[in-house]
């Protein structure tokens, strides 16, 4: 019941956006965006509605997860402080109006990158902080260990409005096998429903099928198998039309993944300073005038590495100590053997 | 001159005010999505769509077109309003006498039903019948059959399908019972005028829909056989049945509540309409030696219809609309289905939602154009 207020006010929102007069001028210097969050003094930052590891709320509604962190970060740079983000929590449906409405300033809500979200619907994707890939869960006692053993007459629930509805059909087409898809609009309702036994696979993001595996009633009695059906490239979204506010969220992120880079966490960063390393210093602060490309100040990336850590300390906090995903797989420094390879700051 | 003036001026600012702000809405929504980069077109309704849905009464999958997915779920919500409307007016109706009934047992029940089912709401009702009772249910391979046939699983409900042969004469014997008993009930109706005599139209009628049908088995050579499901391993603990037609639990869960919560309003527009008529109506009627069937069909019903009727057709608008609320259990219905996946496929928010808008009103419209028909029908012709 609480999601249709949530859904009643996304659409308000929306309607009023369209019905209000803005005075929104391209050729302005300054970021609208940024002035705007710099007055009311909090970031708005959508949200997934319960997704461990990435943006879940603990019972006193205190926002933890590695999207949560992009938000965080955000905070960190325009405001000097990363508790300043008003968390509004979305479903797959409403998140793109959300966005494009105006009700919050960023998504960081597990979205994929498309080209089409990205060219069609007034969206800009900032950048990757997941590198993720669809994949089907199913109970360990069926018996099956890959997606090979699936039959004609299989149901699989999932969810709707993301790309998941449409990689599982491109799967099954391929393959050749009649499947009932069984979509629901919230999350928790398709745990329920496959827990329940209605359908025989759950299909999501592999992320996400560990993070709800922990919310079933049994977690040992269900698998994730081995294969990986899409590319899924998770990362935070902004309106299109604010090229500054897009550099913001765009270098917040890429500060976390070069800090964890050159080693520079939240508790050596003020260390740091006197680094000989001319890339160090210009993270933290210590060379260079970064922050005046945006209109912030000089530290503005050593708050984010200070207040919110780097890369690395995200994962490690969020997914990895949480027991979701242990094994960084893809999202490892390039360095590393991984994929997280950012522009530099300079 | 002055009397017109004085007429022409409020109605002219009235229009004048009406499409200034519909103007004003539009010219925003214009500049607020060129702002944002948001193109506007119907283009994508022939595009395809590339998404599968669940139960379809047409044929559709995903290399059909987005105009088709929206036919789907627009069949999928006239279907479930049908058959809710259906079972929420038979339950109604029985549960509105019950009310009235003179046995205690039978009006409490009644009475209990109604301020049950209605002050609960209702998106609470399709979570219990979803989530909490047909979680209750068995899974497909430890399913028990019912008659031997029917198959009541958390997967659905899955029934014998029917294989004719020679349908079309079966069907033309049905059309012609239906048109020989309209035949009779009007040679009836002259005979009665007539002659005073009466025809039993009724016993008449049940005969040939009966008989007219069984003929065709007969000597039309229409068969009739069963495909009975029958259970399909699909993996060590994972079954399905196979053959037979499924009726997903997504329908059951959303028909069930539609119909049990509407029919309380509906059980109540009859008690209201039942006792709307007068006493003294009943015993003029029985006075002039009516048999107690002749007055329930001859003198109450027809005046309890005229104050049934109108309240009786909100609560088939309300259960139309209220069934928008199947997106919640996953029913592929127009919501779920357009407003929802498609919606956010294409992300046409403007152009999709006031689709949906209109589609709504027009369902709405036609029932109560419809209602209104009928309620006129019935109403106390003035001569």
């Amino acid at each position: 019941m609480f999601k249709y207020l949530k859904q009643l006010t996304s659409l308000v929102a929306m309607v009023a956006v369209l019905f209000t007069f803005t005075t929104e001028s391209m050729a302005a210097k300054k970021s609208k965006t940024l002035k705007n969050t710099q007055k009311k003094g909090f970031v708005r930052c959508g949200v997934s509605q319960g997704l461990p590891g990435f943006s879940n709320a603990d019972a006193a509604g205190n926002w933890t997860g590695v999207d949560v962190d992009v938000c965080r970060a955000v905070a960190a740079a325009v405001l000097g402080d990363a508790n300043k983000v008003k968390f509004t929590p979305l479903s797959a449906k409403e998140r793109f109006t959300a966005l494009t409405s105006g009700e919050i300033d960023i998504l960081s809500r597990n979205t994929t990158w498309t080209l089409s979200r990205d060219a069609d619907i007034g969206l800009t994707f900032v950048g990757v902080n997941f590198y993720d890939g669809q994949g089907f869960m199913v109970r360990k006692s069926s018996g099956i260990t890959s997606t090979g053993q699936f039959k004609d007459g299989i149901s699989a629930c999932t969810n709707i409005g993301t790309t998941t509805e449409l990689n599982m059909r491109d799967f099954f087409n391929s393959k050749g096998i009649k499947y009932e898809p069984v979509a629901f609009e919230k999350a928790d309702e398709v745990v329920a429903a496959y827990d329940a036994g209605r359908c025989d696979t759950y299909t999501t993001d592999k992320s996400g099928l560990a993070a709800q595996r922990t919310k079933m009633k049994n977690p040992d009695e269900h698998i994730v198998l081995p294969e990986t059906i899409s590319k899924e490239p998770l990362g935070p979204v902004v309106r299109q039309g604010d090229a500054v506010w897009e550099d913001i969220v765009r270098w917040s992120l890429n500060t976390m993944i070069e800090a964890e880079e050159y080693g520079i966490t939240s508790a050596n960063a003020d260390m740091m300073k006197t680094s000989d390393n001319p890339a160090i210093k210009r993270l933290v602060g210590a060379e260079g005038e970064l922050g005046a490309a945006f209109g912030l100040d000089n530290d503005w990336s050593l708050r984010i590495i200070k207040q919110v850590g780097n890369y690395g300390e995200s994962y490690k906090r969020n997914i990895a100590d949480t027991g979701i995903l242990p094994d960084r797989g893809p999202n490892q420094l390039w360095t590393k053997g991984g994929i997280l390879y950012v522009p530099p700051a300079r | 001159m002055n009397f017109k003036l004085k007429d022409i001026v409020p109605q002219l600012i009235t229009v004048t005010a009406v499409v200034l702000v519909f103007g004003f809405f539009t010219y925003n929504a214009q500049i607020n999505m060129e702002n944002r980069g948001i193109d506007f077109g119907y283009g994508f309704l022939s595009q395809e769509s590339s998404f599968d849905v669940q139960f379809s009464l047409i044929e559709y999958d995903g290399s059909h077109s987005y105009f088709r997915a929206y036919l789907v779920g627009l069949l999928n919500t006239i279907l479930v309003s049908v058959i809710g409307i259906i079972i929420a007016t038979i339950l109604g109706v029985i549960v509105g006498v019950a009310r009235l009934s003179p046995n205690y047992l039978i009006n409490k029940f009644a009475a209990f039903y109604v301020e049950f089912f209605r002050n609960i709401p209702l998106l609470l009702q399709i979570f219990f019948w979803y989530f909490a009772a047909l979680r209750a249910l068995p899974l497909p391979q430890d399913a028990e059959a019912m008659f031997g046939v029917f198959f009541l699983t958390i997967k659905g409900l899955y029934v014998p399908a029917f294989i004719w042969q020679n349908f079309s004469v079966f069907f033309y014997s049905v059309v012609a019972a239906i048109i020989a008993i309209i035949v009779i009930r009007i040679h009836a109706k002259r005979v009665q005028e007539n002659q005073g005599k009466q025809i039993p139209v009724f016993l008449i009628s049940i005969g040939l829909i009966f008989i007219l049908p069984l003929l065709s088995f007969l000597i039309g050579g229409v068969g009739l056989s069963f495909e009975v499901p029958v259970l399909k391993q699909l993996a060590t603990t994972s079954f399905i049945y196979e053959g037979g037609v499924s009726l997903p639990p997504e329908l059951i869960a959303l028909t069930l509540s539609l119909s049990l919560y509407t029919a309380t309003f509906i059980a109540e527009c009859v008690r209201a309409g039942i006792q709307g008529v007068g006493k003294g109506q009943k015993e003029a009627a029985a006075s002039i030696g009516l048999t107690p069937n002749q007055v329930l069909k001859l003198v109450i019903m027809p005046q309890a219809l005229r104050i049934i009727i109108p309240p009786t057709t909100n609560q088939y608008l309300n259960l139309t609309k209220n069934s928008s609320l199947a997106a919640a259990i996953a029913y592929p219905d127009l919501v779920l289905v357009f407003a929802g996946t498609a919606l956010m496929q294409t992300g046409k928010a403007i152009e999709i939602v006031s689709i949906t808008m209109f589609t709504y009103l027009t369902l709405s419209i036609s029932i109560s154009l419809l209602m209104n028909w009928y309620n006129k029908k019935i109403a106390i012709q003035e001569k």
